[in-house]
């Protein structure tokens, strides 16, 4: 663990209770798991206090602008396919600023590893709501409640079409450790999802309290539903906090199709094979 | 064709086609972009050719999301470049100073229409002149070129690359709709003829490497991705290690650098091409369509028996200040046509400091400058009508 640590930037910048550190251990774990070429993994991010993991992992990385990690990641691995690419983001990073870069990548299927840290709310900023903001949570911009509802952040990466789909807490970190590990020996776009506290700007605005609160929250909430259509697996304070490994599948990549399509094998459209039977005259 | 990525030959080609061909032939192989009017053209010969080199053509869903891209690609080891136009280009302007500030090459070929906004979306302009030099937050310099020809198209394509390269920076063709849609004829030389500048690799050992300790001339070797010297890139202010400083020395050391490879290597990055200076009583200052304009404008002067000369800027940033303060000293007036309400001559008459006067031919968009405005001004200035 220690070699992939860049030591002489310790202290790291984290509030004492902050979850990302411990997402950092089970990504740097996995990374040791998958047995990846260390020479060969990179490691990109945006911006926001999850971004900053970035700099403290000895490997090439690159911490860019809000937002924009993904198309940056796309551009690299396409660039040199030979490297295996993690992009760790934060939810406003990845799906308030950077949605539109998300939902193409994964409809891409670019070759990538993406872990997002769902804390709720922009924390690096000071508190502000994001699009993982509960209804009526209390944020530095939303003080008399959040007037939105969130993103299942999960229901919509399968629906665009990530090959790997698991959500956890950062009190899973067994867990955690191997879906990183499962996404990153996985060809596609792969997510995983890390409900994290955020004491600092979430956690003293809101009733959830401390990080040994929030945990303890997260401990008796959460139940593990594999397979399930993540659909029907909305983060729901109220109710239950499902987390587990939605989707797990295949298809191929942007780059062997557009290997394919370099060969002109990408076929002909329309290519209908039989006749369609209108719906209204099906049986 | 025996050489796929250099189509030697004398073709009748747009200006789009002939960037494309620059870039192909300068080693570029990968692409990300956006549809716009009126650089698609390159997106789409480019999306053609770049699989046939085995390269990557990608359409990414933005022009925020092709600039990152390309700089992700430039890291990753390959030659990368955008196109795009107005719009497009306001929107690159956030990642343009993430690869200024990260010193990564790249190229971005604008194909400039009038504006503001969507403005004309077809119809020449030449207004993202100030945008290409300050159009990203802070302070810096950047390197900008300006092509009037599709055949320059090639040629400044190329040159692009290898300042890119040299001085690890995104540079950006500030092309116009004119030369990017005009079709004319364009020498491709053989691959032997075409100087291609690669990038520096760190001589030292991983242990050793400091990924951002210049050379002497202010350029740091750059190790790609993947290469095994374990690399941090950030936008924040940084060492020469790569590691955030947030403090005003590491900020000032890493500006001044950022800023002293350019300035400090100006008289090997600033070119431009000199007519008649020696006699010259006006010298008329043009760049990209309107020197075409003015170059006709100063031969119709000569044939009335006026001493006009041309300075045409192939380099238009950094702005050539020792010439056009040195020729500012020398002559009666000078004069530059552009397709904006003044933008570049606010230079011009900076660096002349008031030695002679600066007159403005401006035109705000939608087409080129007539060489007969252009002769009318020259002629004004010498009777010192203006
Ligand atoms: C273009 C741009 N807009 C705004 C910001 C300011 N900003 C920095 S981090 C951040 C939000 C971070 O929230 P999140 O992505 O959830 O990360 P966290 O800090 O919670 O891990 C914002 C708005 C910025 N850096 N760039
Ligand atoms: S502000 Fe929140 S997310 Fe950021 S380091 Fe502190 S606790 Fe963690
Ligand atoms: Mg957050």
């Amino acid at each position: 663990m220690e070699g992939l640590i860049r030591s002489e930037r310790l202290p790291h910048i984290w509030c004492a209770g902050c979850g990302i550190g411990t997402v950092f251990g089970s990504v740097i774990g996995a990374i040791q798991k998958s047995g990846y070429d260390l020479n060969k993994t990179a490691i990109v991010s945006g911006i926001g206090c999850t971004a900053r993991m970035a700099g403290y992992i000895r490997l090439d990385s690159f911490h860019t602008t809000h937002g924009r990690a993904l198309p940056f990641a796309t551009g690299l691995k396409l660039a040199n396919p030979e490297l295996k690419v993690i992009v760790v983001s934060g939810d406003g990073d990845l799906l308030a600023i950077g949605g539109n870069h998300f939902i193409h990548a994964a409809r891409r299927n670019i070759d990538i590893t993406v872990i997002c840290v769902n804390n709720l709310n922009y924390g690096m900023t000071g508190g502000q709501l994001a699009p993982s903001t509960p209804f009526g949570a209390k944020t530095t911009t939303s003080v008399t409640g959040c007037p939105e509802e969130p993103f299942n952040f999960c229901y919509l990466a399968s629906a665009c079409g990530a090959i790997y789909v698991a959500r956890w807490t950062s009190l899973h970190i067994r867990r955690l450790t191997n879906s990183i590990t499962e996404a990153m020996q996985k060809r596609g776009f792969g997510f995983v999802e890390i409900l994290t506290p955020c004491p600092t700007s979430f956690g003293r605005r809101n009733k959830i309290g401390t990080a040994l609160e929030t945990l303890k929250f997260y401990h008796e909430r959460s139940v593990i539903r594999n397979d399930i259509d993540p659909k029907e697996a909305p983060i729901d304070f109220g109710n239950n906090i499902v987390v587990g490994k939605f989707v797990d599948t295949e298809r191929p990549t942007f780059l062997d199709n557009y290997q394919l399509s370099c060969k002109n094998l990408i076929g002909d459209w329309p290519d209908f094979e039989g006749t369609i039977v209108p719906e209204n005259q099906a049986g | 064709m025996a050489d796929k990525a250099v189509m030697t030959g004398t073709y009748f080609m747009n200006g789009d086609y002939a960037c494309c061909e620059g870039a192909l032939a300068a080693g570029c192989r990968f692409f990300a972009g956006y549809p716009i009017t009126p650089a698609t053209e390159i997106a789409e010969r480019m999306s053609r050719r770049l699989p046939e080199l085995g390269g990557i053509f990608i359409q990414m869903e933005d022009e925020i999301a092709s600039m990152s891209a390309i700089l992700g690609a430039s890291w990753g080891g390959v030659k990368a470049m955008t196109s795009t136009s107005g719009p497009g280009f306001s929107l690159m302007m956030e990642n343009i100073g993430l690869g200024i500030c990260t010193e990564t090459p790249c190229v971005i070929c604008n194909v400039q229409r009038a504006g503001p906004s969507t403005g004309l979306p077809t119809l020449v302009g030449q207004g993202d002149m100030m945008q290409a030099r300050w159009g990203s937050h802070g302070h810096y310099e950047v390197i900008a070129l300006a092509p009037s020809s599709p055949q320059e198209m090639f040629d400044l394509t190329i040159r692009a690359f290898n300042l890119s390269e040299q001085y690890r920076i995104p540079v950006m063709i500030m092309a116009d709709e004119v030369v990017g849609h005009m079709n004319e004829r364009v020498v491709i030389p053989r691959r032997e003829e075409i100087e291609i500048v690669g990038r520096r690799k760190p001589k030292v050992s991983p242990d050793k490497y400091l990924p951002y300790h210049p050379d002497p001339d202010g350029v740091a070797p750059m190790a790609n991705c993947g290469d095994g010297y374990r690399i941090h890139i950030t936008g924040l202010t940084h060492d020469e290690r790569g590691y955030p400083g947030m403090d005003e020395k590491t900020q000032a050391q890493m500006v001044n650098r950022l800023i002293g490879k350019i300035v400090n290597n100006r008289d090997k990055i600033i070119r431009t091409e000199n007519v008649y200076l020696d006699d010259a009583d006006v010298v008329v200052v043009a760049y990209g369509i309107s020197a075409r304009s003015a170059r006709q404008a100063v031969r119709d002067a000569r044939a009335r028996g006026i001493r006009a000369g041309l300075i045409k800027l192939e380099t238009v940033w950094p702005f050539p200040e020792a010439l056009i303060r040195d020729v500012a000293g020398r002559v009666r007036a000078l004069i530059m046509p552009e397709i904006n309400a003044g933008q570049m001559v606010l230079e011009v008459q900076r660096c002349a400091g008031g030695a002679c006067p600066v007159h403005l031919v401006s035109h705000l968009g939608g087409s080129i400058i007539h060489p007969a405005t252009i002769l009318r001004a020259i002629e004004d200035s010498i009777k010192g009508k203006k």
